[in-house]
């Protein structure tokens, strides 16, 4: 635990000491501002609610995540770091878990500095708070996932713009698997147990719980599995790099 | 009267094999490294010099044969063997998006080093490879030559029994590269090293055996004096120029 900690400080470090945090975080907070109060009708919707906010994010991460995980692995190979890191008295499984976890923090801290829409929705009205709290867990799972599927394609690749494309299109993957216009598609041939056995591999699906506020143990379970999974696929990749 | 070696075997490697391909980068080589010896591995590039050392440093799994170091198989315990190496590998690779006394506090800190302990490794290793006027300097911006000291300076954070240096003078000017070969026979003293050069002059500046290697195998060790002299002819008698064609 402690290795995995000194990793995820250090990958830390290695974010905020370059402008890459700054940029990221700034243009995270402009963009969803911007499909909050512009695209997303926040205001026009007259609802106390945040799903304005929440809606976008599926959408959001496709391109922010794999932008800010990209760098983990495919950097440490062009450098040739990743000798240093593989020669040092830890296992792969450490330095895996605390990239990905210094990672999550970062995207955690962008999604918490989303506060002032929060305090918004608040003063103009009377929203169930519990429900934001359920879209942020939900949205920070959903982060998550996207991250665990960039650590993976980082480890591919010593080209970070390499990892970032696969990453999109496996996330986008993702999306589109339960997104409305391609499962309404699908119905004109396909039975509706495949759609939905189709859907059930969507994050959209997964994440519509926590926008109504319903906390699912069985969402919780796919968004971990699916990082579960993609961390351990990393693992591989990486012994057989 | 000198002191009596305590010879103790710290690197033993049996028969090793590694398969690139249709390339066969280590074709069976057997040696062993004791404390308080300086091994010099010699060889034309591209003879597995490096890919040897990242056997013995657990970052290439062997295809077949075995390491190991201080006693721990580096496959079948490979933390172990790993908590008693300090590596240099080839290019000196660094984190460059942190300062030189950034990153010797994470090679500490992973190393299991933390406050008092932490700084005065950090200390002993800056004293020992020159740093003292760049430590707070990004590594990005260091030339070549801090840079190789930096991450030597990282290899050496823990005071570790063997160390592995790929290269260790490469890139480094006629005085650094005295200071780097006296610092490795001190360190010899008291420690096992291996390291890789294809500058002769190094083996006797630095060795207390050489070994020589072409296309993967073994093909003469020895002290400097026994391999025989000049040196050089030696080596060029031994391996192949890569320009011949095999």
């Amino acid at each position: 635990m402690k290795h995995i900690w000194v990793i995820a400080k250090r990958e830390l470090g290695a974010y905020f000491t370059s402008p890459v945090a700054y940029i990221f975080l700034v243009i995270f907070l402009l963009l969803t501002g911007f499909f909050t109060f512009t695209a997303g009708q926040f205001f026009e919707r007259g609802e106390a609610s945040l799903s304005a906010f929440f809606g976008w994010h599926p959408w959001l991460y496709l391109v922010l995540v794999p932008a800010a995980g990209m760098r983990l692995w495919a950097e440490e190979r062009r450098s040739g770091t990743i000798e240093l890191l593989m020669t040092l008295p830890i296992t792969p499984w450490q330095a895996i878990a605390g990239k990905f976890l210094a990672s999550w923090i970062f995207l955690g801290v962008a999604l918490a500095l989303t506060f002032p829409v929060v305090i918004t929705v608040n003063v103009l009205g009377s929203p169930d708070n519990g429900m934001i709290f359920a879209g942020y867990l939900g949205s920070f799972f959903l982060a998550g996932a996207y991250l665990a599927i960039t650590c993976m394609t980082s480890a591919m690749t010593r080209n970070q713009v390499v990892a970032f494309i696969l990453s999109v299109v496996a996330c986008l993957f993702l999306i589109l698997a339960g997104f409305n216009p391609v499962t309404d598609l699908m119905a004109r041939w396909a039975s509706p147990a495949f759609i939905d056995t189709v859907a059930a591999f969507s994050v959209v699906t997964h994440f519509d719980g926590f926008q109504k506020g319903v906390i699912d143990t069985r969402d919780l379970l796919f968004f971990l599995s699916l990082i579960g999974f993609s961390l351990f696929a990393t693992g591989v990749i990486l012994r057989n790099r | 009267m000198r002191p009596r070696k305590t010879n103790t075997l710290m690197i033993k490697i049996e028969n090793l094999v590694k398969t690139f391909g249709a390339k066969r980068a280590v074709d069976g080589i057997s040696f062993n490294v004791e404390r308080g010896e300086v091994v010099g591995f010699l060889g034309p590039n591209g003879s597995g010099k490096s890919t040897t050392m990242r056997m013995i440093t657990g970052y290439y799994a062997p295809d077949s044969g075995k390491v190991s170091v201080g006693g721990n198989d580096v496959v079948e315990s490979p933390l172990a063997a790993k908590r008693l190496i300090g590596y240099l590998p080839e290019n000196a690779a660094a984190y460059s998006d942190m300062t030189v006394v950034g990153f010797l506090g994470f090679a500490a800190e992973i190393r299991g080093l933390t406050g008092g302990a932490k700084q005065k490794a950090i200390g002993r290793a800056v004293e020992r490879c020159f740093l003292s006027s760049v430590l707070h300097q990004s590594i990005d911006t260091l030339s070549k030559g801090y840079r190789h000291r930096t991450c030597l300076a990282q290899a050496l954070i823990h005071d570790p029994e063997v160390l592995v240096l790929d290269e260790p003078t490469d890139g480094l000017d006629p005085n650094q590269k005295h200071e780097v070969r006296n610092l490795i026979r001190e360190l010899g003293k008291t420690k096992a090293v291996v390291f890789s050069t294809h500058i002769l002059e190094e083996v006797d500046a630095a060795c207390t055996r050489a070994i020589i290697i072409d296309r993967g195998r073994i093909v003469a060790q020895g002290t400097p004096d026994e391999l025989g002299r000049p040196l050089e002819d030696v080596f060029r008698r031994l391996t192949i120029a890569d320009t011949v064609k095999a």
